[in-house]
């Protein structure tokens, strides 16, 4: 197919090159410095979507990020698949593959469009809410037919063959778009020295500038644009960031920007010398100060069926001509309020095709471009506006007729004038998405028709964003911006120097959004407020009526600025027609709050080299290597990967998890296993006052704790709640070790820390991390003591070193502290060497306990013993909610300690003195072979009606191979005292447990075995 | 993401190196014994929320592990100063008090108008 709206000349792309890409399978051919739009223009595609509610068919509007209509799938693998693109902001490249996102079967015969014709009555604003919402239970249904009906693309079902990266980035100042105002407030910063980052979203720098007919020093603007980048690029303290979209304005001046650095040349990065680039960077910008000239929009004209193809801005018109040498039909009818929209018309008859009229909505029009366009003999009809579009997927005419805008009202007849693109401007709506991200609300000013921001602290709007559109003044509000930025922040300004720009005789703009018909709106042919939700003037009026009188409402009533859009096109229109049947101004019915992304980022984007094995850090103990070769299976704890159990090739096939914790159990109670307990967290505390301390953070006794002992400590919150427990050694009178849980240990040192600077400062102490200095090894079972001393020089008679005493000394040759503690109930020994000794000591008792049946075993069976001792695990078997007298340690609870330790005040709260709060008890299950679920409700009477009243719930719950049974521990209401009372425990499938409430020490319960 | 300036370590840190840790100058009482349940649950449980104004602890969590004070807007975000554990605020909610209702009318005038 021939590039029919092709112009033979003009245009910033490459004639000599052409590149091929297709479009719902179809073959066109475009050149490098083409957008996809541009390009589908050329090649006279006038269909290039369905509308999301009515299925109307839509084609290209606008050039820039603003395009509501043409946004886009890419990709011709699965994994390349990109949903959302803007066709207005995708570079050409060979071989680029596009689809319509929306259109089923396909954009041009399209079975929703019938639907949607017949259906302007079926769907009214609100429809989903009243048609779709009962039976709630049907929604799910309803959404997947409405999405599949409605595209909005689709995500890749395939890995992403891409890497993406962030970065961390400072500057003074950070530019925000790259037209006139931020050139030249990126020149004026930038040569006084500060530290300049200059952002633009589009394939060049240059903004406007690039389709301007003004001429900058009598010169062409883009001969400027193209010297000052030149300069910018040659300034050390400058980075010019192109493709580039500031997405997201967070507090305190942080910026996120997206830059897009291989999606110009191919849908995967293309490799480099071989090697993967980042298909996309995420700059992660702190700014001093951050200039905002991210210029304006152009408001179209709502007016009937002006969502036809061939309905196209008035700026968008002229970019196509004067940047892509593109004219995207033959013969214009231009409405417009306002002098600048001229340059279509002028920009339309020079690429020697035919302006039928321009219909100008201020009866006297005046200004310089307007005397240029009828010096060309271009007819004006002035007072006048397109009142409808003719036309079904292409425009064919237009009717025009004289408006009376204070009436809201047609007042002369009506003439139709034959014409395939109607274009129409309504002035501009400042840009100010980022500056709405701060939460600060915009002014509307009626000077300009507009709201401009409000802007906080740190923060300088320039040109477009503030209102100013004639280029001089832009370029001057830049520099000055420019200078203030680099001033605020510590350079010294330098005099300005900008090109000449001669002063324009312009007419004033007159305000005009919805334009008037001769039919009521809610009967006349629609008009399409905003084109990417399909919302009409008339859903606008609608959604007034009934009641939603909060723009806020407004919106979320109809859609209305929702989605990848945001509003860009049909906001302020919406909340004129909005002012309008309210009776009300403009800025009484405020602006909707603009949100990041300002343009949709990919998820690739998003998390840049977070994912996969970076996702999160993986913490390994010193003897991990050993673990992964001798089979281990693993559990996450934290961010450790702690061996979960080792399961063996037993009569030829592997174990399975029960029965590999079943031997290994075994191997503990009879003879002798070894676990990796390097995980626990370590933290060492030294100070005249550590003493002193201890006792004021657990609730037991820390005194008399000789050098040389071990006790084992509980510790609360204020609230009188167990937040952790462990055991703390005494090193030396100032020098302490304690122990916390492997998941919990940096927030007990945090807390430590919390105590220490904010409440007792007064108290000398120390405290430090050693969780990864210490390896950790525990040996236990009844030939625990055998083994070790064959290794040791520690005298380990049963006298000389008693249960809770550490010992120093060696172990296989190396310098070890011996703690002997059971978290068994068995002979245990714990010892602690320098990590990076702990793997030859683990290999030299490994092969020492080959003669004693040594046995490694993992978390889950450390679990079954612990909990067949009653030993709990802070955060399982408690919630926050669990006192130490729930658990049954009154003997841990030092209430006649002088000082009033951390929580216990709150125990005797009338709260938690109840006696029928849940306690801490043993569960027996009637049936051995059930093994309790944890985390199942415990009740009383099985036979009440539901809700039964909930007594309690399991904690723990495992098989013992010791007791031969399944075993549990629990939480219950006064269970203390509800010994060998029978509790039940409904489940889900209907089967309901019994069980007996029995002591939670179900091995040893005199605690002989860690003693021998 | 904020941008804090811890004053031990005298230099400004992303937010992602602290912690917050709730209100601040939360003082408990110095004999708790002799707390009625009423008082110690005041201590316990009861902070403020102002919309403004507020005083708030930190912990520079993977800088310096130090403990120190955010006088923070709660409306604007904007950290007006930052302070080391047990000295005072120079800038309070009434110390504010012009300008807390300069903003509150700012605020009068945006209601209805919020997502």
């Amino acid at each position: 197919m021939s590039q029919s709206n092709r112009l033979a000349q003009g245009g910033r792309i490459d004639r000599s090159r052409e590149l091929s890409f297709t479009f719902n399978g179809k073959s066109y051919r475009g050149h490098p410095g083409d957008t996809l739009a541009s390009a589908l223009l050329a090649n006279g595609v006038d269909i290039v979507n369905r509308s999301f509610k009515y299925s109307r068919p839509r084609g290209i509007v606008a050039a820039g990020a603003e395009e509501p209509n043409a946004v886009i799938q890419l990709g011709s693998t699965e994994a390349a698949q990109v949903p959302n693109v803007r066709a207005t902001q995708q570079a050409l490249f060979e071989g680029l593959e596009a689809r319509s996102t929306n259109g089923w079967p396909s954009v041009q015969r399209d079975l929703m469009g019938v639907i949607g014709k017949l259906g302007g009555q079926f769907m009214p604003p609100g429809f989903y809410y009243k048609t779709f919402m009962a039976p709630a239970s049907m929604w799910m249904t309803y959404e997947k037919y409405i999405r599949k009906s409605a595209g909005l693309g689709r995500s890749p079902m395939e890995k992403d063959p891409d890497i993406y990266d962030h970065l961390n980035r400072h500057c003074d100042v950070l530019v925000i778009g790259a037209g006139p105002a931020g050139l030249a407030a990126a020149l004026a910063a930038g040569r006084s020295g500060a530290r300049v980052i200059l952002a633009d979203e589009q394939e060049e720098m240059g903004g406007s500038l690039l389709d301007s007919r003004e001429l900058l020093d009598e010169r062409p603007a883009d001969q400027w644009v193209a010297e000052a980048l030149e300069e910018l690029a040659g300034l050390d303290n400058v980075l010019l960031l192109p493709r580039t979209t500031a997405n997201g304005y967070h507090d305190h001046n942080f910026v996120t920007l997206h830059e897009r650095r291989t999606e110009h040349l191919a849908e995967t990065a293309p490799r480099e010398n071989g090697r993967r680039q980042a298909r996309s960077r995420l700059h992660r910008v702190r700014a001093g100060r951050v200039v905002l000239a991210t210029g304006a929009h152009e408001r179209p004209l709502v007016y009937g069926n002006n969502d036809v193809p061939g309905n196209l801005q008035a700026g968008a018109v002229s970019t196509y001509i004067r940047r892509y040498g593109v004219v995207p039909g033959n013969k214009l009818v231009l409405s417009t309020s306002n002098d600048h929209a001229y340059r279509a018309a002028l920009d339309w008859v020079e690429s020697g095709r035919e302006v039928v009229a321009i219909a100008d909505a201020r009866p006297e029009p005046v200004g310089e471009l307007v005397e240029q366009a009828r010096a060309k003999g271009i007819r004006i009809i002035p007072g006048a506006a397109v009142l409808e579009a003719r036309g079904q997927n292409r425009v064919t005419g237009a009717r025009v007729a004289r408006v009376d805008l204070e009436g809201f009202r047609v007042s002369g007849d009506a003439e139709s004038l034959d014409c395939d693109t109607i274009a129409s401007s309504g002035g501009y709506s400042p840009v100010i998405h980022l500056a709405s991200h701060t939460g600060a609300r915009p002014t509307w000013r009626d000077d300009i028709l507009g709201f401009v921001p409000n802007l906080v602290e740190g923060v300088l709007a320039a040109g477009g964003t503030q209102g100013v559109y004639a280029i001089g003044e832009v370029l001057a509000d830049g520099w000055e911006a420019g200078s203030r930025a680099a001033g605020d922040t510590g350079f010294d300004t330098v005099e300005a120097r900008l090109p000449n720009v001669g002063a324009r005789n312009e007419g004033k703009p007159v305000a005009l959004y919805q334009v008037p018909h001769e039919k009521p709106t809610l009967r006349g042919p629609k008009q399409f407020v905003d084109l990417q939700n399909d919302v009409t003037a008339a859903a606008i009026e609608v959604a007034t009526r009934e009641g939603f009188e909060s723009i806020e409402h407004v919106k979320r009533y109809t859609a209305m600025g929702f989605g990848t859009d945001q509003g860009k096109l049909g906001n302020i229109n919406g909340m004129a027609i909005a002012a309008r049947c309210l009776g009300r101004s403009i800025p009484e019915v405020g602006t909707t709050v603009f949100r990041p992304n300002y343009t949709p980022v990919t998820f690739g984007a998003v998390v840049g080299r977070h994912c996969r094995e970076l996702f999160d850090p993986e913490r390994y103990t010193a003897i991990h290597q050993w673990h992964v070769e001798h089979g281990a299976e693993f559990e996450d704890v934290g961010q450790w990967k702690r061996p979960w159990y080792f399961p063996r090739r037993v009569e030829g096939r592997m174990e399975t998890m029960h029965e590999a914790v079943a031997r290994e159990c075994r191997a503990v109670r009879e003879k002798v296993g070894i676990l990796d307990a390097s995980t626990l967290g370590k933290i060492d505390i030294q100070g005249p006052d550590a003493r002193e301390f201890l006792g004021r953070v657990y609730t037991n006794k820390w005194a008399k704790l000789a050098p040389g002992r071990v006790r084992y400590g509980l510790m609360c919150k204020d609230d009188g709640m167990v937040m952790d427990d462990g055991t703390t050694s005494c090193l030396a009178e100032n020098h302490f070790l304690m122990t916390a849980s492997t998941g919990g240990a940096a927030a007990v040192l945090e807390w430590l820390e919390l105590w220490h600077q904010t409440e007792w400062p007064e108290l000398e102490v120390y405290f430090n991390s050693v969780t990864d200095h210490w390896a950790t090894m525990t040996v236990t079972g009844p030939e625990a003591r055998k083994l070790l001393a064959e290794v040791t020089d520690i005298d380990l008679d049963r006298e000389a070193f008693k249960f809770m005493d550490w010992r120093e000394g060696t172990v296989a040759g190396v310098p070890a502290r011996v703690f002997r503690i059971s978290f068994t109930g068995e002979l245990a020994y714990e010892i602690n060497v320098q990590a990076n000794y702990a793997l030859n000591v683990w290999e030299t008792l490994i092969a020492h306990g080959e003669k004693y049946d040594l046995t490694p075993y993992g978390t889950e069976t450390m679990h079954v013993l612990r909990a067949e001792k009653g030993f709990i695990i802070a955060g399982q078997d408690t919630d926050g909610s669990v006192t130490p007298e729930d658990l049954g340690m009154h003997w841990a609870i030092g209430y006649d300690k002088p000082f009033s330790w951390i929580g216990k005040r709150a125990l005797t709260r009338p709260d938690t003195a109840r006696t029928d709060r849940k306690q801490l008890v043993g569960l027996k299950p009637r049936n051995p072979e059930v093994v309790l679920e944890e985390g199942a409700q415990i009740v009383f009477d099985p036979d009440h009606a539901i809700p039964m009243p909930m007594k309690g719930h399991v904690t723990s719950s495992y098989y013992s191979p010791t007791l031969g049974s399944g075993f549990a521990l629990a939480v219950v209401k006064g269970g203390q005292q509800r010994m060998g009372e029978t509790v039940y425990l409904p489940m889900v499938d209907g089967q309901v447990h019994e069980a007996e409430i029995v002591s939670p020490i179900f091995v040893d319960p005199k605690g002989e075995r860690q003693n021998v | 993401m904020f941008h804090i300036y811890c004053p031990y370590c005298g230099e400004y840190r992303e937010e992602e190196e602290f912690h917050p840790k709730g209100e601040a100058h939360i003082v408990r009482p110095e004999d708790p014994e002799t707390c009625s349940d009423e008082e110690w649950g005041d201590y316990l449980f009861f902070r403020h929320n102002p919309r403004g104004i507020h005083h708030e602890m930190w912990v520079h969590a993977v800088g310096c592990r130090k403990f120190f004070n955010i006088t923070r807007n709660t409306a604007t975000y904007e950290i007006l100063e930052t302070y080391k554990m047990g000295e005072a605020p120079s800038i309070t909610a009434e110390s504010r008090d012009d300008r807390a209702a300069a903003e509150a009318e700012t605020a009068e005038k945006q209601e209805g108008v919020r997502a």
